[in-house]
């Protein structure tokens, strides 16, 4: 296109008011383009509220895999007049705005490149101003050369549920906006060239929550209990959707408090079980990680992460409940966290979470965020690779929960699944399971439960290094940061930059300390003020990463800003 | 049966000598005994407090979690595989007090559980502060000048929320709770059985000839199925009530409601991953 600088790569972004259904038009646009074989990114950013405000979507499409937010904006469709003051310092010179006349008439023609489409008028046509997202969906389509027949069986999908009238109506406002496209690329002003790839046609178009959901069906979970709270409740929503069809229950719980409980009341009588929750969510559950901990009942924790404290940013990204997550719960006991950057980690480690969880019978988080949970890109199919192990023994009438073994796992019973009967307790408590004061036993039992954690360490998922293995400067990062240090690093092509990527936070994998040693210059991003995973790092390697670059406004790293510092960081 | 089965070898019980806790475990046996059920088929979850402790006197399959935080347990496992007899025993502060929302939430839930709750109307493992059962001006360490909040009242509550059986019962009677036990276990549904105790080391104000003469049973013209005279009697504070207040059976119950036992009534242990179905929800993402 005439305006866009990336060549084969463009970045546009819906905005308009929460209400006015830019989802919508982001789930047919994102599946439209991606079955037409294009490679397809998708990010949303939105306000805590139901009606107003101003939402937006960055859709990105582009010739090569693209996983990761970019600051940059090529074409914007201003669907308010709110539009482009809240975009303001992302919108450049370059950065074609199309929106309706009446949205653009207060705005400078000699400081935008602006583009007055009638969606308003041409939506009060069709029967409401809510079909001029439908028309601005279909003008996207039809610039980006997507075939009818694709952008139709897309609307089919949306709208089928809502009945014959809507999608008639919805296709209509469709067929508009190719119309309005098509104006468009005929006068010149728009011209988008962007290689198809027949390959993407058999991938996966889905979200960083879906993702997690599969790996949690795939490990067998057939119990969950959770609370509604911003950004977990995808999840929830997806395993509830999925519930009957994979023999699981779902409940919505009164409170955090209760869906953990009931986790762990799921998990002891033998169904693998897990919760969904955000920061404030977690914090209430942290008592029964604790009782996870002591009566070595496993249990899955989902943690979408959002600034706090308290009630923080709801709808915002942050990765500010590491420290949250790594110190719940009192006393002393194993745990493991997870945190995924990419789809496949996020399916294979939710996958790996539940058999680890019922191998070593203790909590395993993983910790995922509102970027990661609300981006969309297309994904090769995943490995099924792992199997459910079944770690469940049938108990004789001499079991006793808590034997004492050599690695710290006590075989473990359920109820009403043989001779034996399985005892658990939240006080310290002897072999059978029942209460216990006597100190010599309870140095045995914390022994014991902490020779897990040894068992843990050699199981540990070890940091991925991209790039070259001969580096002089390491970026560090993890979880959902992986996307933009990974792009970014790509677009530097200096062979002397390399990037550690964890996807397993605690235990820390032994090979940490050599891969930091090696480099001359280190360099961390998180979503956090404190810097928290490089403050675990120095904590068990003694080893101080030089520059920490810390954000935490809610808003996820821009592909842009790790250049940037990075470029600024190796200059320097 | 013998109620012996239930016996656990070298128990150290930490009960006071004279602590109602001793008759309602005795009747407790008993009444399991004469229902021919087995330790194998029976999960007893409780919470915190010197009621909690009872399933560590009584051989079953136990899960003695965090305070106040059992019917949320005991509501899974009856869900997870509905082949088990869950009994939910703890006492009034942790089932009324620290489980409050949990307490209200699982009446309207319904999982087919009988829930034992010992009110004594004081905190003894805490030594005698004031419990939500605890009755106006009944003074403690630290409610010096007695209890100034209106005491909970379970029955209403739980008849309030159609709860699916209610009773009451007194412990030093143990041929009558035996009976309303049976029929609290037999029924389908949740079911409360609020059990009057004495407290002999804290509670000097509601003792056990406090109770005997506090309470009365409720007759055979009392009809359960009532709810509006199950109320009345329920908010009755001259004299208590014992017996059974309300039983319903309008609603299913928690187990009924969930899908994955609409063809299939094994419990989820039993049930293997659908590959195939995972396989098919994963292509329906292309």
């Amino acid at each position: 296109m005439s305006n866009n600088s990336s060549g084969n790569d463009i970045s546009i972004v819906l905005c308009g008011e929460a209400g006015q259904g830019i989802q919508t038009v982001e789930t047919i646009i994102v599946k439209a383009l991606k079955n037409s074989g294009y490679n397809v990114f998708s990010t949303k950013e939105y306000m805590s509220r139901v009606r107003g405000g101003e939402n937006s979507t960055e859709i990105r499409v582009s010739s090569k895999r693209v996983i990761s937010y970019v600051n940059r904006i090529d074409i914007l469709l201003a669907l308010s007049e709110g539009a482009v003051p809240h975009l303001e310092n992302r919108i450049t010179s370059k950065t074609l705005i199309i929106g309706d006349e009446t949205h653009l008439k207060s705005l400078s023609k000699d400081k935008y490149n602006l583009i007055g489409v009638k969606f308003l008028e041409m939506a009060k046509e069709m029967g409401g101003a809510i079909f001029s997202n439908v028309i601005a969906a279909g003008a996207i389509a039809c610039i980006l050369d997507v075939p009818k027949t694709v952008f139709e069986s897309c609307i089919n999908d949306i709208f089928t549920r809502k009945g014959e009238k809507i999608v008639k109506k919805d296709k209509t406002a469709g067929l508009k906006g190719y119309e309005i496209g098509k104006e468009l690329v005929d006068s010149g002003r728009i011209k988008v060239e962007i290689e198809k790839d027949s390959k993407v046609l058999d991938e996966l178009i889905l979200d960083g929550t879906v993702a997690v959901g599969l790996g949690c069906i795939a490990g067998g979970c057939k119990f969950m209990a959770s609370y509604p709270m911003t950004p977990s409740t995808p999840l929830q929503v997806f395993m509830a959707a999925h519930s009957e069809e994979f023999e699981m229950v779902f409940e919505q719980s009164e409170d955090e408090i209760a869906a953990i409980n009931m986790a762990l009341g799921g998990f002891y009588a033998g169904a693998r079980s897990m919760v969904a929750t955000s920061g404030s969510g977690f914090a209430l559950m942290e008592e029964a990680v604790g009782l996870s901990g002591m009566i070595e009942t496993p249990v899955v924790i989902y943690i979408g992460q959002r600034p706090g404290p308290a009630v923080g940013l709801p709808t915002r990204t942050s990765q500010e409940d590491l420290n949250l997550a790594l110190y719940s719960g009192p006393g002393e006991f194993p745990r493991i966290i997870f945190a995924p950057g990419n789809f496949e980690d996020a399916y294979k480690l939710s996958q790996k979470a539940f058999n680890l969880a019922d191998h070593y019978q203790t909590p395993v988080f993983i910790l995922s965020d509102q970027y990661f949970a609300d981006v969309f890109y297309n994904q090769p199919e995943f490995d099924m690779g792992i199997k459910v192990e079944d770690h469940i023994v049938k108990t004789n009438s001499e079991y006793k929960r808590y034997e004492i073994t050599d690695n710290g796992i006590s075989p473990r019973g359920i109820p009403g699944f043989g001779e034996g009967l399985v005892v658990v307790d939240s006080d310290e408590h002897d072999q059978m399971g029942h209460l216990t004061e006597n100190l010599d036993t309870r140095i045995k039992m914390v022994d014991k439960r902490l020779r897990k954690l040894k068992e843990i360490e050699m199981e540990t998922v070890p940091p991925k290094l991209l790039g070259n293995s001969e580096y002089e400067t390491l970026v560090i990062g993890w979880g959902s940061t992986y996307g933009p240090i990974k792009e970014a690093l790509s677009n530097l092509e200096d062979d002397k930059i390399s990037f550690l990527y964890f996807k397993q936070l605690y235990p820390l994998h032994h090979s940490t300390e050599q891969f930091l040693n090696k480099a001359e210059k280190t360099i961390i991003f998180e979503n956090n003020a404190q810097g928290q995973f490089s403050d675990l790092i120095k904590l068990k390697t003694g080893f101080e990463i030089e520059k920490k670059v810390l954000k935490y406004n809610g808003m996820p790293f821009s592909v842009e800003e790790i250049e940037n510092n990075l470029k600024a960081f190796t200059e320097g | 049966m013998d109620p012996k089965v239930f016996d656990v070898e070298d128990a150290d019980v930490a009960w006071c000598p004279g602590c109602g806790n001793f008759s309602i475990l005795k009747t407790l046996k008993e009444t399991l005994s004469e229902m021919e059920i087995s330790p194998q088929e029976l999960v007893m979850v409780s919470g915190i407090g010197q009621a909690g402790k009872l399933p560590h006197y009584i051989k079953s399959n136990v899960f003695n979690g965090l305070h106040g935080r059992s019917l949320p347990v005991s509501t899974a496992i009856k869900a997870v595989n509905p082949e088990l007899i869950v009994i939910n025993v703890s006492g009034d502060g942790c089932t009324y007090g620290e489980g409050g929302n949990h307490f209200i939430h699982n009446i309207r839930r319904n999982p087919d559980i009988t829930n034992i709750v010992h009110n004594n109307m004081v905190y003894g493992l805490t030594k005698g502060q004031a419990s939500p059962t605890s009755q106006r001006d009944y003074s403690t360490p630290l409610q010096i000048e007695g209890v100034t909040l209106e005491p909970f009242n379970p029955l209403a509550i739980a008849i309030a929320l159609k709860a699916s059986f209610v009773a009451r019962a007194f412990s030093g009677d143990i041929k009558e709770t035996k009976e309303i036990l049976k029929k609290a276990i037999k029924h389908k549904g949740y079911a409360l059985i609020d059990i009057f105790q004495p407290c002999v080391t804290f509670n000097k104000v509601n003792t056990y000839q406090w109770f005997k003469n506090n309470t009365y049973y409720l007759d055979e013209s009392h009809d359960p199925s009532n709810r509006e005279e199950a109320f009345k009697r329920a908010i009755e504070t001259k004299k208590y009530p014992l017996g059974i207040f309300y039983k319903n059976s309008d609603n299913e119950t928690f187990e009924e409601s969930l899908s994955s036992y609409k063809t299939d009534k094994s419990p989820l242990f039993k049930r293997e991953l659908r590959v195939d179905k995972l396989n098919k929800l994963i292509e329906s993402m292309k």
